[in-house]
């Protein structure tokens, strides 16, 4: 009854193109915002249920912000673009040590040269931007193979950059400043002398950069080039044939994706972990990454985040349940149930809807575009 | 002559290894030609056959059951736990998602690999439990051309007999028997091969069952390597660069692949990774894989791919 286009006319073109044609939805995404925006800080601030505490905000509104960032990067390379990668974990970590490097001063010596490049620290937000870039130049690096190789061999070739950068992280000290223990310590945060201490700031500082960035990716995937990705993703040889240039359309979706995978693991070290060892960014998480892509839906930007939501909150609440049922089991037996049961969510979820959360979403929204009528 | 007896002595080391990420890479191929999907739980099954495999074992020998009858009842258990796998993920994961995409069907995989291994570490333990079935000691060969000749594990010795056996087997029944002709005949096309009268389920349960039992035997030569612990389930991760040289499809690929890796593996670490920083094993096979794939992109033995519009 109450979602329904009628009676909205569209007279522009602009209108008829716009992200969100149907006025509800936009009041949906205004309140939204205005909820993530000014309801969780004032909340938190007055710290009402079910921001009470810390917890909430630090380990998973945080987390997933972040993670929801990550994911939608990936999901342009492989929901969008057609090319998978296993390596999303290596691209993270690119980010969040380019990050380290730049915030902490670079210096290189170039010894048969005999000269060294030296960069004084840089503040935190050119920082995290340039280890985006960083990030974005190797993912073209690795890109550059998915111009010969398709479909799950270049998803194992992908592998190469995962291993290759966890080893370069663990055994190059220059990365990590020569500390001993291999594990680094982020800077404090500080953008335009204001320094981003407390879990509201810095939930406030991923919320912005998720913002910003959802918007960017929302509007490239409709834009030229994401018509470009999908063109190559539903046929490569067709799409070429058609006159677009696979070698730009796929560097420029390993790039853009790499760069905000990057620019997601920058935030990951930084404002989530505070100290972070390699170990932070292994297959496990290019994995997890996957997994919100594929149970969020290939090819939705909305959809990465109700994926990121599902596959991060799942574990935490099957690790709480036993708990809270006050069944008395071990650790141990705990942490291998988590593992049976959401690899049988993973299944289960798989089997009744293989695209995802944003496929049962679009039905939902259909079914209430005509109710309470059936037809 | 130091030298070069070092090198051979590498190399072979390497060979032999090599031959037992075949042994683990087999299991993949087998699945991938039959169906199509790329199975990353072989990892997992790998785990699942040694714990039960070991436990069963540690079980018969404190009811004071000789050695011998101690191992058959032992493998015996273990192939029909693999067999109430391979059921169990073709009627619950891989039979409701027939014609699903192949990204799709990998990512189920991977959701049976979480349920496998908790579920294996739940039912026989999570310890490191020791496996002593083949000898694990050394040959020293050519001790009189060599100055302390050339060190062969015996252990490595085995397991390339058991593969070289596991393959003639494999090709022996995928070549003549009525069941092996299915299999390639689901391959080749699922929607023909139903039409004319063969039952898909029916080949995919064998093709799993048999991909269960190639994972009890690499269990068997790793579980004797390692003990059988979880990190036996890495081992999934080290078959891949070997499936992807040799190619998805191909049997002796796997082996070829497999010897690739091995001795490309050892030798760098030997002879390059003192210059770069050591511990290079760990990706050395991907980037190797990588250059391989660049210039063939199905693999050395994978079928070429031809696309239509």
């Amino acid at each position: 009854m109450l979602y329904r286009e009628a009676g909205q006319f569209k007279s522009t073109y602009a209108a008829d193109m716009a992200i969100f044609p149907i006025r509800q939805d936009r009041m949906a995404l205004w309140l939204l915002l205005a909820v993530a925006f000014l309801g969780v800080p004032l909340l938190a601030h007055f710290r009402i249920w079910p921001l009470g505490s810390d917890y909430f905000l630090r380990a998973i509104l945080i987390p997933f912000l972040i993670l929801s960032l990550a994911t939608v990067g990936l999901n342009i390379l492989m929901g969008y673009c057609g090319q998978i990668s296993l390596g999303s974990g290596a691209f993270m970590a690119i980010g969040a040590y380019s990050t380290y490097k730049f915030a902490t001063g670079v210096h290189l010596p170039l010894a048969w040269f005999g000269t060294a490049i030296s960069i004084d620290p840089l503040p935190v937000l050119p920082s995290i931007l340039l280890g985006g870039v960083m990030s974005a130049v190797v993912g073209i690096l690795f890109g550059i193979p998915s111009l010969r190789i398709k479909g799950l061999y270049l998803a194992v070739a992908t592998l190469a950059a995962q291993f290759f950068f966890d080893w370069v992280f663990i055994r190059v000290k220059w990365f990590t400043n020569y500390t001993p223990s291999g594990s680094v310590a982020a800077p404090e945060i500080t953008i335009f002398g204001y320094v981003f201490h407390t879990p509201i700031e810095r939930y406030l500082l991923c919320l912005a950069f998720v913002a910003v960035f959802a918007v960017i990716a929302k509007n490239l995937v409709r834009g030229n080039l994401g018509r470009q990705w999908m063109a190559i993703r539903d046929m490569d040889i067709a799409a070429e044939l058609m006159g677009i240039r696979p070698l730009y359309a796929k560097l420029t979706a390993f790039a853009i994706s790499s760069f905000i995978v990057g620019i997601a693991g920058a935030l990951f070290a930084f404002v989530y972990l505070g100290a972070w060892e390699p170990l932070a960014f292994n297959i496990d998480r290019s994995f997890q990454l996957l997994f919100m892509v594929i149970i969020g839906g290939l090819g939705s930007i909305l959809g990465s985040f109700l994926g990121a939501a599902f596959i991060l909150i799942l574990p935490i609440l099957l690790d709480q349940g036993p708990h809270a049922l006050g069944i008395p089991v071990t650790v141990e037996t705990v942490s291998l149930m988590v593992l049976v049961v959401t690899g049988a969510l993973i299944c289960y979820l798989l089997v009744v809807e293989p695209l995802g959360f944003a496929r049962l979403w679009s039905v939902a929204k259909e079914k209430l575009r005509l109710w309470p009528y059936p037809y | 002559m130091i030298l070069f007896g070092q090198v051979l002595e590498v190399l072979i080391g390497g060979l032999l290894s090599g031959v037992l990420y075949s042994l683990v890479a087999l299991g993949f191929v087998l699945i991938f030609k039959a169906s199509g999907v790329f199975n990353f739980a072989q990892g997992a099954m790998v785990l699942l056959a040694g714990l039960a495999l070991v436990r069963s074992l540690d079980f018969l020998a404190a009811k004071g059951i000789p050695v011998w009858a101690a191992v058959m009842l032992g493998l015996l258990f273990a192939a029909v736990i693999m067999a109430i796998t391979a059921w169990l993920v073709e009627r619950f994961v891989l039979g409701p998602l027939v014609n699903q995409d192949g990204l799709t069907l990998f990512m189920s995989t991977i959701g049976a690999t979480f349920v496998l291994e908790g579920a294996s570490q739940m039912i026989f333990g999570s310890d490191v439990y020791p496996l002593r079935l083949f000898p694990n000691d050394a040959w020293f060969l050519f001790e009189s051309v060599f100055p302390g000749g050339i060190l062969v594990n015996k252990l490595d010795v085995w397991g390339g007999l058991i593969a070289g056996a596991l393959v003639a087997g494999l090709a022996v029944f995928f070549q003549r028997t009525k069941t092996g002709r299915a299999l390639r005949a689901v391959a080749d096309d699922h929607a023909a091969a139903q039409s004319v009268g063969i039952p898909i389920s029916w080949i995919w349960f064998v093709v799993w069952l048999a991909a269960g039992l190639v994972a009890l035997v690499a269990a068997t030569v790793w579980g004797t390597k390692l003990g059988v612990q979880f990190s036996i389930t890495f081992l999934a991760l080290k078959a891949l660069p070997v499936l992807i040289i040799g190619g998805f499809t191909s049997v002796p690929g796997a082996i070829v692949g497999g010897l690739i890796v091995g001795a490309g593996e050892k030798l760098a670490e030997v002879y390059l990774g003192p210059h770069i920083g050591g511990g290079i094993e760990y990706w050395f096979a991907y980037v190797l894989a990588l250059a391989v794939l660049l210039v063939r992109p199905q693999g050395l033995f994978g079928e070429r791919l031809i696309e239509r519009i």
